[in-house]
This record gives structure tokens, sequence and C-alpha cells, in this order.
């Protein structure tokens, strides 16, 4: 009886423990001329992988749509392991992604740097050697909010970037050595931080994950929903910029002239509209201090279920990274050249 | 003797246990961390119980395996490679063996908290699901009875509530975390609790 009383969110959903893989029949049934499946949770590019190129493995948990599956395809991703909602795929689909697209110039691994990804993925690791395939991991820690030390930061939005540089790297059939170091380079020079404006909630339980009264934000707070470092009365769409703009440029440090890629990013239910306002403040904000943005994404392009509010990614380029950003893409979800 | 047929039943009764606790679970989670704590708990243990179930005339060390493999695959997670490789150290404690005697099963307990340290290379105090599993495992080396297992590994769990995360996905909060349970600490003693229960009742009917 108690529970009538709770409300559940609203989602457009069959069954919460279905929606996955439900989720995976429709980009399957929409994309299948550039997607195919490994495996029933290994999404894997139809164009892209060949004999003689590092095959570029990305994975993680569902519910960041377009991320990671929407990644995959010629220039970007070879392919993605598919978690459940929030959670680390298990190591099977992740050997059974590399597999189906290693070429024999070995394996990356990239993920966002989480305690669930690094097991299993490690375990997956493991379990290539064992097959004879070299595998190479390198997890992305972008999110400035989630720590002081590099090595224990999050990875989140930051990723379009970090995964652009290694696939592009890869596309160029640089060996394996050289993917890696273009994505820890990519890696280290990539800075992300977020706002949240509301909580979202697992198709499993429709209930919402947090806390997050009306008329408060969260700045700092990760993609699942992990508190952030303040929570105070929700500002103007510049004076949140502004906060999350001054820690971003302190962070990266970079000398004036110097080029950047820029994404600002939708969680999931904030519209393109509020996005362009953030944008127009962070536009200003680099004109400013002397940078020059050489590429700008702006929309929902890592998410976080029904979350409302938005991230900002700064990447410090140098020629190298322009390059790689700059090649062409052909995913089910992104685009370039 | 402690038989095939009884860990059949508390994987049964392991995955009963989870489904019930899942929402609970979850909203600990919610608070300091991602709320799908115990959604991975529910689908792994299902997982680990239909796995054991679909086997023929098994060993326990086959059973453990299975449950392993099972769990990892439905789950993923943290909670899928830590709770598989204590499965698995389980089993090899177990041994392809289709009987033990119940004064061995504490060997089993042990096994288990060694491969969640092993797996997630955490130490007591970190406010983890080692803070339930640590203290279980020395009761269980000190030959405490089942009852006392349980109880330490349930006194772990709330202890996690004084504790500031220092690893896992809770570490990000830092002093956030002080003052809630850790969720994982929480489904570890809910685990002892049964894995105890099955075993007392064969030292009491064996």
């Amino acid at each position: 009886m108690a529970q009538t009383q709770i409300a559940l969110t609203q989602k457009l959903i069959n069954d919460g423990n279905a929606a996955v893989d439900e989720m995976l029949a429709g980009i399957m049934a929409a994309h299948g001329d550039l997607l195919a499946r490994a495996a029933p949770r290994a999404i894997i590019a139809r164009n892209g992988p060949r004999p003689g190129k590092v095959a570029l493995v990305i994975g993680g948990g569902s519910g960041h749509e377009p991320a990671f599956l929407g990644y995959v395809g010629q220039g970007l991703a070879d392919a993605a392991a598919v978690g459940n909602v929030f959670a680390s795929p298990p190591p099977q689909p992740c050997v059974d992604a590399a597999m189906a697209v290693q070429g024999g110039a070995g394996v990356l691994f990239m993920y966002g740097n989480y305690a669930g990804d690094v097991m299993n993925f490690d375990m997956a690791s493991e379990l290539l050697e064992m097959e004879g395939v070299e595998a190479r991991t390198v997890v992305t820690t972008d999110d400035i909010a989630s720590g002081v030390d590099r090595d224990k930061r999050r990875g989140v939005a930051g990723n379009v970037f970090i995964f652009k540089a290694a696939g592009a790297a890869a596309d160029l059939m640089l060996p394996l050595e050289e993917v890696e170091r273009v994505a820890r380079h990519a890696n280290a020079r990539t800075f992300t931080m977020g706002v949240a404006l509301s909580a979202c909630s697992l198709p499993q339980t429709r209930r919402l994950n947090f806390d997050l009264p009306a008329g408060e934000m969260e700045i700092g707070m990760g993609i699942h929903g992990e508190p952030g470092v303040r929570r105070g009365p929700l500002g103007t769409a510049n004076a949140v910029a502004d906060e999350m703009m001054d820690a971003l440029l302190a962070e990266m440090q970079a000398p004036v002239g110097a080029r950047v890629a820029v994404l600002v990013n939708g969680l999931g239910s904030t519209p393109l509209m509020e996005l362009y306002i953030l944008y127009a403040r962070v536009a200003e904000r680099l004109a400013a201090a002397g940078l020059v943005v050489h590429r700008a994404l702006v929309g929902p392009y890592v998410t976080s279920m029904e979350m409302a509010g938005a991230s900002i990614t700064l990447m410090h380029l140098d020629d190298q990274l322009a390059g790689l950003l700059d090649h062409p893409c052909h995913c089910a979800m992104f685009r370039q050249g | 003797m402690f038989t095939t047929n009884h860990l059949d039943a508390l994987f049964q009764a392991l995955a009963t246990r989870m489904a019930a606790e899942r929402d609970a679970l979850c909203a600990l989670d919610g608070v300091i961390g991602d709320a799908d704590h115990g959604i991975a708990m529910e689908q792994g243990m299902a997982a680990a119980h239909l796995a054991v179930a679909g086997l023929d005339d098994p060993t326990l060390q086959d059973q453990f395996n299975a449950a392993a493999k099972g769990f990892l695959n439905a789950v993923g997670a943290s909670s899928g490679p830590l709770y598989a490789t204590a499965l698995m150290r389980a089993g090899k404690a177990a041994g392809p063996r289709r009987a033990m005697p119940v004064a061995e099963t504490r060997m089993l307990i042990m096994a288990m908290a060694e491969g969640i340290v092993h797996r997630g290379k955490a130490e007591p105090g970190q406010k983890t699901m080692v803070d339930a599993w640590a203290p279980a495992a020395e009761a269980a080396r000190a030959g405490a009875a089942f009852g006392e297992i349980a109880a330490v590994a349930e006194a772990g769990a709330e202890a996690t509530a004084q504790m500031v995360a220092t690893l896992g996905r809770a570490a990000r909060l830092g002093e956030r975390s002080l003052g809630h349970p850790d969720p994982g600490a929480v489904s570890a003693a809910m685990i002892v609790a049964e894995i105890c229960k099955v075993f007392a009742a064969r030292e009491d009917g064996a």
C-alpha cells in the first residue's frame, strides 16, 4: 500500500529490466548500415576495423547515450561494450567486442575512470592476453570536480574529444604504443566540470536517485548523480558558466593564443536553448582569456538519463590534437567531415 | 555435512533476500553513490542461483564457479568482479566434492573475503564491503559460532557510517560520505547472515 504513495518518474519504456536490450534493438534497427553486433552487448562498426589497425574498444554503463556506442564508427571507436544502466559491462562483452574488431595490431581499451569499469576491463585484458591479443588501457579522468589527484578523477563528457583523438590516431594506422600515447596526452589536456539542476532515475526503479530541492543546483555532480562539490541556489546561466570557467581555466593553464576545443554538453533534459546560452558566455570568457576556439560542440553528447544540467569541457589543443579532432569520422550518432 | 543441495538452497535464499532488499539498498546507494547497488545485487544473485540450478550433478566447486560466472555476466559493475572472485575462491576452498563437513564451511567465508580483498584492493576502514567481510573472516578463522560471524559482519557494516570513503565511487564525496553506511557493506552483511543461517542449520541438524 505504501508503495503507491511514492511517485514514480515517467518514462517511455516497456519493462525497466529490459530497457537496455530494447534500446539496443532499436539502435540496430535504425543504424544497421553502420553497426553490427558481435554479441548481444558488444556493438561493432561495420566500416573501420581492418587488418593492421589498432582496435579502439570503448565502453561503460548504459544511460549516457549517445555515449558510448554512438561513437562507434569509421574514424572513431571500432566497438563498444554495453553495460546495464550506470553499471560497467562485465568482461565477456568487452572481450567479444575486442576479438571481433582486432586486426592483429593490438587493442586499446578506453573508458571513464570508475572502480567497476576498471575491474571488469582489467579482467577482459587478462582474458585477451590468454588469447594472444595485446591489450592496453587508457582511462579518462577529465572531471576536475571529482578530486585533486588527476588519477583519481572520473571520466565524463571529455570522453568525446579524448576518444575522438585516439580513434583518429588508430584510423591513421599509428601503432599501439603511439595510439596509447596520444590517448594519454589527449586525456591529460582535457578538463570538464558539470552542474546538475535535477536528479535522474533508473528505469528499473523509476525513483529519483538523489534529492535536489526546487531552486537548487549542484556544481560538480557526476554523470551518475555522484554528489558534487557545492550545492546552492540556482544561478543565472552566466554566473554558472563563470563559476565553471574559472575552475576550468585555472586547471588548464593554457597560454594566451592557445587553441581549444569546447564542448557544452547537455546532461539529458536541458534543452539546446539553454546550452547555447551557456555557450555564448563560454565563448566570451575564452575570448577574454585570449584563447582561440578551434572546434565547438553543443548538444547532448554524454548524458545522464533525464538529469537536467550541463557540463563544459575544454581540450587544450596542440597541432597533433587539432589535426586528430579534424579527422573525419562516421558514427551512428556523431559525424564529422 | 554441507551438501550441494544445501548450497543450491543457499543461493536461492541469497537471491530471495537480495530481491527483497533491492529498493532499500538502492536508496542507501542513492545517498552516497548512483543508486544502482540493489539492482546489481538482485540481478547478480538471481543469475547466480539460476546458473547453479541448471547444473547436472555438480560438485560444490562447480556450483560456486557457475554462480561466479552467472553473477559476473549479469551485472558487471563493481559488485560483479568482486563477488565473482569471492565465489571462485570459495569454490577452490570447497574443492571438487559433493559434500563437506559443516565445521569446514568457515573456510568458505574466509575464502570469499580473501577474494574480495584480492580483486578490490580495499583495506578495512575505507568504507567498503571489506568492512563487513573482514571481521566476518576473522571471526570464522577464530572458529566463532555462525551467529557471532553474522553479528560482527553486521556491526562492521553499521560502523561504515562513521567512516570517510577513500575508495570506490563514494570516495569522491570525502567528508560528505560521513553518517551514511556503505551500501556494499550493508549487502555484504546480509549475504554473510544468509550464509551463516544455512551453515548453522546444518550444524544443528547435521
